[in-house]
């Protein structure tokens, strides 16, 4: 046991480097997709076909084919049509509209589960389309979209394990040198599973508290209970 | 803007406003699919007054509010509002059917409470009565306000400015939404069935509320319920509707106690011994 803590302490400063750049990754990504979901889901609801059809045609291609080929085809391809991206900045774009398409269905559906008659209250106080999807609609939708926003940025999360394959030094990356300058297999790979399951958890319980707060910001106060993930409880205020 | 009345005796025939109506309706038509929901229906309504309708259920007196309220689309006919067609424009003296902005510039003739409130549950209670005035109508935040604080003293929930809907009763909630409509100083108000959806401990504030504005405002209002005293108390005329029209009317003291129609009859008794 204690040969591998001493062990997994010589990996550290590898999955350090790593870690740095997988934060890198996901919250850019997340960032760049979450835009991207919110143009695209309101795209879907647009009185337009055309915008719709647009939305559509976005969505069914990128959620269609898969993450590896677009960072590929945005990594090799692209500078053959003389566009030439740094890695991170193709990790980050293929990671947003891959994951946007699939976050556009959570803001589209998050927008639809508003009750009809929000939208009549909104008519009859003759409130504009934009002063009511603002003020009213997307204040609501946005609550219920926190959940499902929460487990796709674990799958985002886990979706940047693929940059390694376009050179860049993530924790999967990190985790590969260090098992080929040492030949440990086992502490190389427990020691990268060990660290995505803790990064998921800091991801999980920063969504509840956010979904706690954005419970609060429409009156229905989260009852006290566990924080997401595992159900952390942080201090010992909750046990209340 | 307002068609001149004809000079065939009539005071108002097909396509003209009365000048001297809050609401006319002019053989109008609603469908859903192949339900004729409203045929055809006629009925005018002065400033100022207060009308109920009853009716059984599905006779379309919602379908009437919804479509004053430009919740539904008129399939046929006009209606007027204030002098004003609702449903049309007029365009080089021809009436065509009436697009966004000008439904935005005669919808804040209403005002509408519904049955189950329909607060936004993302604001306090203030910020719901004074949203729409500061954005809508564009009055300064610091008059919505002040309006709103006036409102909704009117209504009793001074102590609940700072809530949240989720945090009110029911009694109190619809007394928000009540605010939230007069806020937007409407000439017609519009309620449905504004306390069925009340424990039947919590009716009777609203309706005070309601029995107050009535006594006290200028407002017009066609209102829904099944009510029969506050009917009495507000109305000065109820309409009884069966299939999308108009059985009889009259005050509301000879529709209740000596109708014509044995329709109206059959429906007070169901009405009286579902109490
Ligand atoms: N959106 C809709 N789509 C299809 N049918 C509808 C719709 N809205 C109303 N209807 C139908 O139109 C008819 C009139 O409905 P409306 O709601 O106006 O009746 P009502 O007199 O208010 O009845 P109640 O007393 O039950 O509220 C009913 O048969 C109803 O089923
Ligand atoms: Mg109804």
């Amino acid at each position: 046991m204690s040969g591998f803590l001493s062990q997994f302490g010589e990996a550290l400063p590898f999955f350090a480097q790593g870690v740095v750049i997988t934060l890198e990754l996901t919250i850019l990504g997340a960032a760049l997709s979450v835009v991207i979901s919110f143009i695209f889901g309101l795209m879907a609801l647009s009185q337009s076909v055309g915008v719709r059809f647009v939305s559509r045609v976005f969505v069914e291609f990128f959620r269609g084919t898969s993450l590896l080929v677009q960072m590929f085809w945005l990594f090799f391809a692209l500078p053959l049509a003389g566009i030439q991206l740094v890695p991170v900045a193709t990790g980050v774009i293929a990671l947003g509209l891959n994951y946007g398409a699939y976050g556009s269905e959570v803001v589209r559906g998050g927008i639809n589960a508003i009750p009809r008659a929000q939208w009549e209250a909104t008519i009859a106080l003759n409130m504009g389309r934009v002063q009511r999807m603002r003020r009213v609609i997307l204040p609501q939708a946005v609550v219920g979209m926190i959940p499902p926003f929460g487990n796709w940025l674990i799958q985002l999360l886990k979706g940047t394990a693929l940059v390694s394959l376009i050179g860049l030094a993530d924790l999967t990356f990190e985790t590969q040198a260090f098992r080929d300058a040492t030949g440990n297999t086992v502490v190389a790979f427990t020691g990268a599973l060990i660290i995505y399951f803790i990064l998921a958890q800091i991801f999980a319980v920063l969504m509840s508290l956010l979904e706690r707060r954005s419970k609060a910001s429409i009156g229905q106060p989260m009852e006290r209970r566990a924080l997401g993930g595992l159900g952390w409880r942080l201090g010992g205020s909750e046990a209340a | 803007m307002v068609t001149e009345p004809t000079t065939n005796g009539n005071t108002t025939g097909k396509g003209q406003s009365a000048p001297d109506k809050m609401v006319r309706f002019d053989k109008v038509v609603k469908r859903f699919g192949d339900l004729v929901v409203l045929r055809e229906l006629d009925f005018e309504v002065a400033p100022a007054e207060h009308v109920t309708l009853i009716g059984p259920s599905g006779s379309g007196k919602t379908t009437i509010l919804r479509l004053l309220m430009t919740l539904e689309k008129i399939n046929d006919g006009y209606i007027w509002v204030d002098g004003e067609p609702l449903w049309h424009m007029d365009q080089g003296g021809k009436l065509v059917p009436a697009n966004e902005k000008y439904l935005r510039r005669m919808r804040p003739k209403m005002g509408m409470v519904f049955q189950q409130f329909n607060l936004f549950p993302n604001m306090k209670v203030l910020r719901n009565v004074t949203e729409a005035p500061i954005y809508s109508l564009g009055m300064s935040k610091d008059e919505a306000v002040q309006r709103g604080r006036e409102i909704l003293e009117l209504v009793g929930l001074s102590d609940k400015v700072d809530s949240y809907p989720s945090q009110l009763s029911g009694g109190q909630q619809q007394r928000v939404a009540i605010a939230r409509a007069l806020a937007m100083n409407p000439k017609i108000l519009l309620l449905d069935e504004v306390t069925s959806a009340l424990d039947p401990e919590l009716v009777a504030e609203v309706l005070n509320v309601l029995r107050d504005i009535a006594h006290t405002t200028e407002i017009t209002i066609l209102c829904v319920t099944h009510e029969m005293q506050f009917a009495k108390d507000i109305s000065h005329r109820v309409m009884m509707f069966d299939h999308g029209q108009i059985v009889e009317y009259g005050p509301p003291e000879k529709i209740f106690s000596d109708p014509e129609h044995d329709r109206t009859k059959s429906f007070l008794r169901a009405v009286l011994e579902a109490r």
